[in-house]
Parts: structure tokens; sequence; C-alpha cells
């Protein structure tokens, strides 16, 4: 098999999770490349959750509609997946389970006693999970050396019980079908989220401050337990008014501070994104987007956040926004992030998704890209300080408190260049020029940056139009239909040359996107690019591969 | 006395006889004993909200981050928890720190962040041009309530208490002396601080005759005691014609928020290792 998946499910609570991650681990270190897709309801325990595992040659980063190993922990998890079977699929699952399922005869099977080995060891119920995967390990031939080092990888103190257990599964098993092991190195398996935490600790991250909400709270988490190994702050304050708050006095004292939230979270934190735009206190958020209004669905995904982030904020001030699309394009442009917002003291929005945030996948830090560290512009000390002085490019030195010779004023109101308030109306347009002079630079510069990607044959006509998560699948199902993909990145200030590089040639462009609206097909508009048709998707799921080959191939056909 | 005027170049434009400027006079004169006797002026920060009394950073030369309304508590915990050594004080109006950003007063508290907190407390909103504000008596008129509000005063003094402050006093723009001791001690005071400034808006609610015959200073009173300090506090409700006193209520040793902030060396170079040391464990 070149390319397989694995759906695992239960009850919210069973172990789910972790099974997720050693069924990856497994195929990882057999030299599959993999994707986990997490689906799971906004409750801890009872309701329905399961992870599709998809085992690739290459590396990838979408799955698919069909399933060729159905691990089930309950019958719900039979009853809403068994359609996704694929012709030559296989169902594993507890001997009684099978029994009560009455599945079509057709159907291949692998019935285990799991209830009763894990009964047998009067271990907890949990532990069935791990019964459950030694029976798939045998069943596709894994060897037990090699379950058994991952588990002791990932289990610590009940490690000997859950060895036994499986072990149990994996006599009771039987190889269904040997996968042939590709040869190549394992690579390690991170999620977006942990992808977008190391990359802002290479962009020099000191603190990191969030209120929990789901898809920004695994950052939080991450970084709460790494702090000590990464030298970081990390403060979880009364509300996301008090997070944005907050990060805007570490940055004044002069600590790289990032903040991490959702839509709703964001709302709280406008007020203060453009209290950086007009303080000049560098602020970076990262925004993950889950489907909305309101509290919407909390634990799927959506890109409809994106005109909110590019036009948060009351006043008209420079931001930076970027949705990377992959793990290596979270961690090189997370790190790019924080750099360019203390380097243009505006501020920074990382705009993901739950898809993205969420996603497990293999993770290449060699093919992140070279990441520039950019120093802010300091003051050297050689002239009165003044906070907010006037320059070619509308940055100003920046100082940090305590500074023996300067004084350090910095203000929401409109201000002079000593950040005194004023309402005199020169001083008023001079200091609205000097801070919006500064996206005229930053777009320069950004011109040395791979602000739009194109994939794919580039004398193809026909392009399919992504931003974000939506890369993995686009990019996958463009090399088997031929097409080209665009994926701009930098959303503002909007990469216009890149963007109509990128477009040469192309005849028809459709737009791939999780709202219902097409976001980003309005915002290309506006650069005089018109999009040919849409394909969306907003019931919080995203684009399997088939799935979206299906509506591509209608639109082209 | 004073070395330094720490005047800058804005011109004042509160109305003459404010309270203000006794908050103002105080605090230049108290900044700049405090960096002649403990610690340099450029360790000082103030952060302000907005409203008539935020205006006094504009005032002072000293660092500061005039923020937004309600708002100037967690900027002032941020700046403090990046730096332990800085002396960081916050000017808050009472509709900006009572009202609109109250939630950041009670968690401060609560933290024991070692910042101190000055609100301008002229119990209505002056800059919006006179509204009631969570400090107005029952009754009070102002634009917004134009056949008096509904609803009584809030103290937020007995809120402060119940919400873990280390520090709480009261004093009054018609007195300077006792303004000037408070801030210094509420500035020394290692942990979060609350000054309630009774100062009179001449413009809008001139409270100096009423003030001039209910305030009187504490006397005898022990603010170690949480009892003593809980029963002063209510003598006053901020609503009734009852003697309203003026002192230290409360005042209380323990340790502060950056202080049990785990910190951490900062090992820059070792990032990149750490990183790929992390990566190597997830193979
Ligand atoms: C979010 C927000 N809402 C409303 C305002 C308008 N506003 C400015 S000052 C103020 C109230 C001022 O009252 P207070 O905080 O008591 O300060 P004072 O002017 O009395 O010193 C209000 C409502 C604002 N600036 N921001
Ligand atoms: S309106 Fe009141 S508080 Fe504002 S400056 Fe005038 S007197 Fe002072």
């Amino acid at each position: 098999m070149r390319d397989f998946s694995i759906l695992i499910g239960g009850k919210a609570g069973s172990g789910i999770d972790k099974s997720t991650l050693i069924l990856g681990d497994l195929l990882n270190q057999s030299g599959y490349r993999v994707y986990i897709y997490r689906d799971y309801p906004s409750l801890i325990r009872g309701g329905h959750t399961f992870s599709i595992i998809r085992a690739s040659q290459t590396k990838i980063a979408a799955h698919r509609d069909k399933i060729d190993f159905l691990l089930a922990l309950n019958k719900e998890t039979l009853d809403l997946h068994l359609t996704k079977l694929s012709g030559d699929g296989k169902v594993i699952c507890d001997v009684e389970l099978l029994k009560e399922a009455a599945l079509p005869v057709q159907t291949m099977t692998l019935g285990v006693p799991i209830v009763k080995f894990v009964k047998e060891e009067n271990a907890p119920e949990v532990m069935r999970n791990t019964c459950l995967i030694g029976a798939f390990a045998k069943a596709i031939g894994i060897k037990i050396e090699l379950l058994e080092k991952i588990l002791k990888k990932n289990f610590g103190k009940s490690i000997d019980v859950n060895i036994k257990i499986a072990k149990k599964g994996y006599d009771a098993s039987v190889v269904m079908e040997s996968i042939r092991l590709p040869a190549q190195d394992a690579l390690p398996l991170i999620s977006g989220s942990q992808a977008i935490c190391l990359g802002l600790i290479k962009g020099g991250l000191q603190v990191y401050v969030s209120y929990p909400m789901t898809p920004t709270t695994p950052l939080l988490h991450f970084f709460a337990e790494q702090a000590n190994d990464f030298s970081l702050k990390v403060i979880h304050p009364e509300s996301e008014l008090g997070v944005i708050l907050m990060a805007l006095g570490f940055a004044y004292a002069g600590q790289k501070t990032a903040v991490g939230t959702s839509g709703g979270g964001f709302c709280l934190m406008t007020e203060s994104l453009s209290l950086s735009g007009m303080s000049e206190v560098p602020a970076v958020i990262v925004l993950g987007q889950r489907p909305g209004p309101s509290t919407g669905l909390p634990t799927y995904s959506s890109q409809s956040d994106l005109n909110f982030a590019l036009y948060a904020g009351q006043g008209e001030f420079v931001r930076f926004v970027v949705a990377p699309g992959d793990l290596e394009e979270a961690y090189y442009w997370s790190a790019c992030a924080l750099n360019l917002a203390w380097k243009y003291q505006i501020p920074s929005i990382i705009l993901t998704d739950k898809n993205l945030n969420e996603g497990i996948g293999n993770f290449d830090v060699n093919e992140t890209g070279e990441i520039k560290e950019d120093n802010p512009y300091l003051w050297d000390g050689t002239t009165d300080y003044h906070r907010y002085a006037d320059s070619k490019t509308g940055i100003s030195p920046m100082a940090f408190v305590p500074e023996k010779n300067a004084v350090i004023k910095v203000s929401g109101y409109e201000h002079d260049e000593l950040g005194i308030t004023t309402e005199d109306a020169a001083v008023t347009k001079k200091m609205q020029d000097k801070r919006l002079r500064k996206e005229k630079y930053l777009i320069e510069e950004l011109k040395s940056f791979p602000t739009v990607k194109t994939y794919g044959d580039d004398k193809q006509t026909t392009a399919l139009l992504c931003w974000g998560s939506n890369k993995g699948v686009c990019v996958e199902l463009a090399q088997t239909l031929g097409l080209k993909v665009i994926q701009p990145l930098v959303l503002s200030p909007f990469p216009e040359h890149a963007f109509k590089e990128a477009m040469r040639g192309i005849k028809k462009l459709i737009a791939v996107e999780d709202n219902a609206t097409g976001q980003l097909a309005r915002l290309v508009k506006i650069y005089g690019i018109a999009v040919d048709d849409t394909i969306l998707k907003y019931d919080g799921r995203p684009f399997t591969l088939d799935e979206l080959e299906e509506k591509v191939k209608e639109k082209i056909s | 006395m004073s070395q330094n005027n720490l005047n800058t170049s804005a011109p004042n434009t509160w109305c003459p006889g404010c309270g203000n400027f006794a908050i103002l006079n105080g605090i230049k004169k108290v900044l700049n004993e405090l960096s002649e006797e403990v610690c340099p002026l450029e360790k000082f920060v103030l952060v302000s909200g907005i409203g008539c009394h935020g205006k006094i950073v504009d005032y002072v030369n000293v660092n500061s981050f005039y923020s937004i309304h309600g708002r100037s508590v967690p900027v002032a915990e941020g700046i403090k928890m990046a730096n332990s050594g800085l002396k960081v004080i916050c000017f808050a109006g009472d509709g900006d720190a009572y009202g609109e950003g109250l939630e950041h007063l009670i968690f401060a508290a609560k933290r024991n962040v070692d910042i101190t907190v000055i609100i301008h407390n002229n119990r209505l909103y002056s800059l919006t041009a006179f509204q009631y504000s969570p400090t107005s008596p029952l009754g009070f008129k102002g634009r917004s309530t134009p056949n008096g509000t509904i609803e009584p005063p809030l103290n937020p003094l007995e809120l402060m208490l119940a919400s873990q402050a280390t520090y709480l006093a009261r004093g009054s723009s018609l007195k300077l002396d006792l303004l000037m001791r408070l801030f210094r001690e509420a500035i020394m005071h290692k942990g979060f601080a609350l000054v309630d400034v009774l100062q009179v808006c001449v413009t809008f609610n001139n409270l100096y005759e009423y003030y001039s015959k209910h305030v009187y200073e504490l006397e005898n009173h022990d603010p170690g005691n949480f009892q003593a300090a809980f029963n002063a506090i209510r003598e006053w409700d901020y609503n009734s014609d009852a003697r309203i006193p003026l002192g230290v209520f409360y005042q209380k040793e323990a340790p502060t928020f950056e202080d049990k902030m785990m910190s951490f060396p900062a090992d820059i170079e070792s990032k990149d290792s750490k990183i790929k040391e992390f990566l190597s464990k997830r193979m």
C-alpha cells in the first residue's frame, strides 16, 4: 500500500488522542509520511471523537474520504464511519462488538477479545486502546519490537501493563495485509500549534500571554510546559482585554511578546490592536479561526476571519497579516511575524485555523527557509530621545525603560514626536503620514520573502487559489489534475506585485476557501483580479482530497 | 527642595482649581524625593487611562504609557512583570478603573502585583462632560441620568479589600500633605497598592465644601487589622452623609506575583539546540 488511511474512534475522553499519536508514531517510524486530522466535539466526556491517520510515501497535509482500517472502540464508531470503508477496507474491534454490530457479510473484519483482555489484567478501560493498537500493528505486519519501543516512549508509569495488553492484542491478531515499508528516515511529527510555537521561539519570543480559546489553547499549554526550557514567561490573565494590554506593557518594556486567541477573543482585543497601531508598541497575535458567528462551532475549522483580521480596529494603521499553510510555513512565518512586528513597530497577525493548529504531520526544519534575525531599530543615545522621531522610513528608534538619558513616552492619543498629546492639525497629519509610511518600506522588504507561492504546472492556464490550511489539499489535488495552485501567504500589506506575477498566463482562477462568502476572492478583486469560480466549504470540516477533486472537476469540465 | 520641575512641553488644560492639580503637584514632589532617596527617575513608569485624569502623564516628564479608557492596570502589570526593578504607577479615573476596566483592578489586587494605582475619584465622568460614575451618589443627576441615578454607588475600597489588595488608602485633593504621604507609602509598599483620591471636579461636581465638612484623618487605626480596616472602610459608603475617613485603611505584607513568577535564565544561545532537542523527541 502506497497510501492508506486509518480511522480510530470512540467516546470523547476514551483516549483517542493518545492512540492517534501512537498510531502516527508507528507509521512514522515505519518510514511513512503521516498526516493526522482530529475531529472532536466541544465537550470533555461522552460525545463521539475520532481521528484519521493517513500514511503516504510523500509528504501530505490532507486526508481522504475512504478509510482502509477502521479501528472502533464503540458501536457508534462503526455506525458512523462504516460507509467510509474502502472496497478492501478492514474493521478491527472487540469480538463482542463485532457480533453486536452485525456488519455486512462482505466486510473484512478482525475481532479481538479486547474487553476481556483488559479485564483480565484488571486494567482501566482506556487501555482498550492499547490492545486495539496491538491488534492493528500485527494486522499490517509491524514488528513487535517497534510497537514496544513506541509504547515505551508514550507511556510513563503504566508502561508494563500497557505492553502486556498490547502484546495480548498483537498475539490475538493476524497479519491482514503486510505493508511495504518505504525506506526513508522518520521526520518529527508535530502539530501546527507546535510549529507556530517553535517559530515564535526561533524569532526570539520571551513572553506569551493568552486566555484559553480553541484552537489556540494548545499554544498556551505548550508554552506553559516548555517555559523552563525556552526561558519564557507565560501568563494567563483575566480576559483577552487583559491579555493584549499586558502584552503591550511587556513590549513597552522591551520584551518580545505574543498572544493567542480565536475570533471571540480577538473581538475583545481590537481596541488594543488599534492602540498598538497608534502607540507603535509591537504586538504579535496568533489568531486561530473557527466557524462563527459568535461561539459557532468551537472545535471545528473555518477561514471566515480574514476580513476581520485585515480590518479590525478603529482608525488606519499598518499591520502585517500572514496565513501560513503548513507546518514549515507556520514555523518560518511565525518567526518572521515577530521580527517584522518589532522592526516596523506594528501589530502582526498570524492567521491560522483549527485544521492547521491541530493537524499533525511531518515537519522538516531544513525545509522552512532561512529566517533572518533582524534587530529592531534602537536609539543610539547620541541625540535627545524622541520616541516618535520622524524619519525617512517612518520608523523611529526604540528605547526601553529604564534608560538613563531618555524619557520614553508612548501614547494612544495622537501625539507629537515626544509622545505628548496633540490636537494640532499639521502635527496630526505629519504623524499619521509617518506611521503609514512604514508600509511602503515593509512592502519593499517583503519582496525578498516568499509572500505568494505557486505550485504545479506553470504552463497551465487554470489555477486553484487558496490560502492557509487548504494548501495541503489543493497542492496534492493539483498534482493529480495537472493544475496550478496560487497561495498568497502575506495578506497585509497585500503582495500585489508577487500576486500578479503568479497570475501570469492564468485564464481561469478558482478560489477554494473554508468560508461562505469567498473572502480571499473579494480581497484580490480590489487589485483587479477576478476570480472565475469559487469552491466554498463552511461546515467546519476540511475538504477531503476526494471531495475537492469532485468539486474541481465539475468546475473545469 | 525640588531639583527638577518635571515639566513637559504640554500646556495644562485642566480647569483652574481642579483637584487634579493637587495630584499632579503631589506626585511630582514625591517622584523627586524618591528619585533622590530610593531609585533613579528613569525607573519610574507612569500609566494612565482616558479621562481628565489621564492627561497627567503628559504633564510629568517621566516615562509613560498613555493607554486607553479603563485599561491602564493590565498595561502596568505587564511592564512590572517584564522588569520588577521598575516602579509602575497607574493614574486612573473612577469611571475608568471602577467602571470600564473594573475586572483588571480586581485581578491585579488578587495577584498582588507590585504596582500603585491612584484613582482620581471625582465621582463622575468629567471628560465626556458630566455623566454619573460608579461612585456617584444615588440620585445623581448627570446628563445621562437627568432624573437622578436609580442605582447606589459602589464602595471601591470594600471591593478592593475583598479582592486581597495589600495596601488601601484614601486621600483628598484638599489635603496635599496627606496625599503626598500616601503616594510615597503606596509606591514604597511592596505589593498592590491603591489610593482612592477624592478629587474635586470644580466644573461639574464641586464637592469642596462638602468634603471640607466631612473628611477627617484616621487616628489610632491599625492598618494591619483586617476587621478594623473593614469597619473603617465601611464608615462611609460613598452615598450617605457620614464622616469620611482619610488615611491608610489596610496594609499587609505578602509575596508579590513577580516574586512568585518563575523566572528562567535567558539562555538565547541554546535556543536552536533546544528546538532541535524538542524535535528529536517527536521522531
Ligand atoms: C472604550 C471607550 N468608551 C468610552 C470612551 C469615552 N470616554 C472618555 S473618558 C470617559 C469617562 C471619563 O470618566 P473618568 O474615568 O471618571 O475620568 P475623568 O474624566 O472623570 O477624570 C469616557 C466614557 C472612551 N474613550 N473609550
Ligand atoms: S472637568 Fe472637572 S475634572 Fe476635568 S479638568 Fe475640569 S475640573 Fe478637573
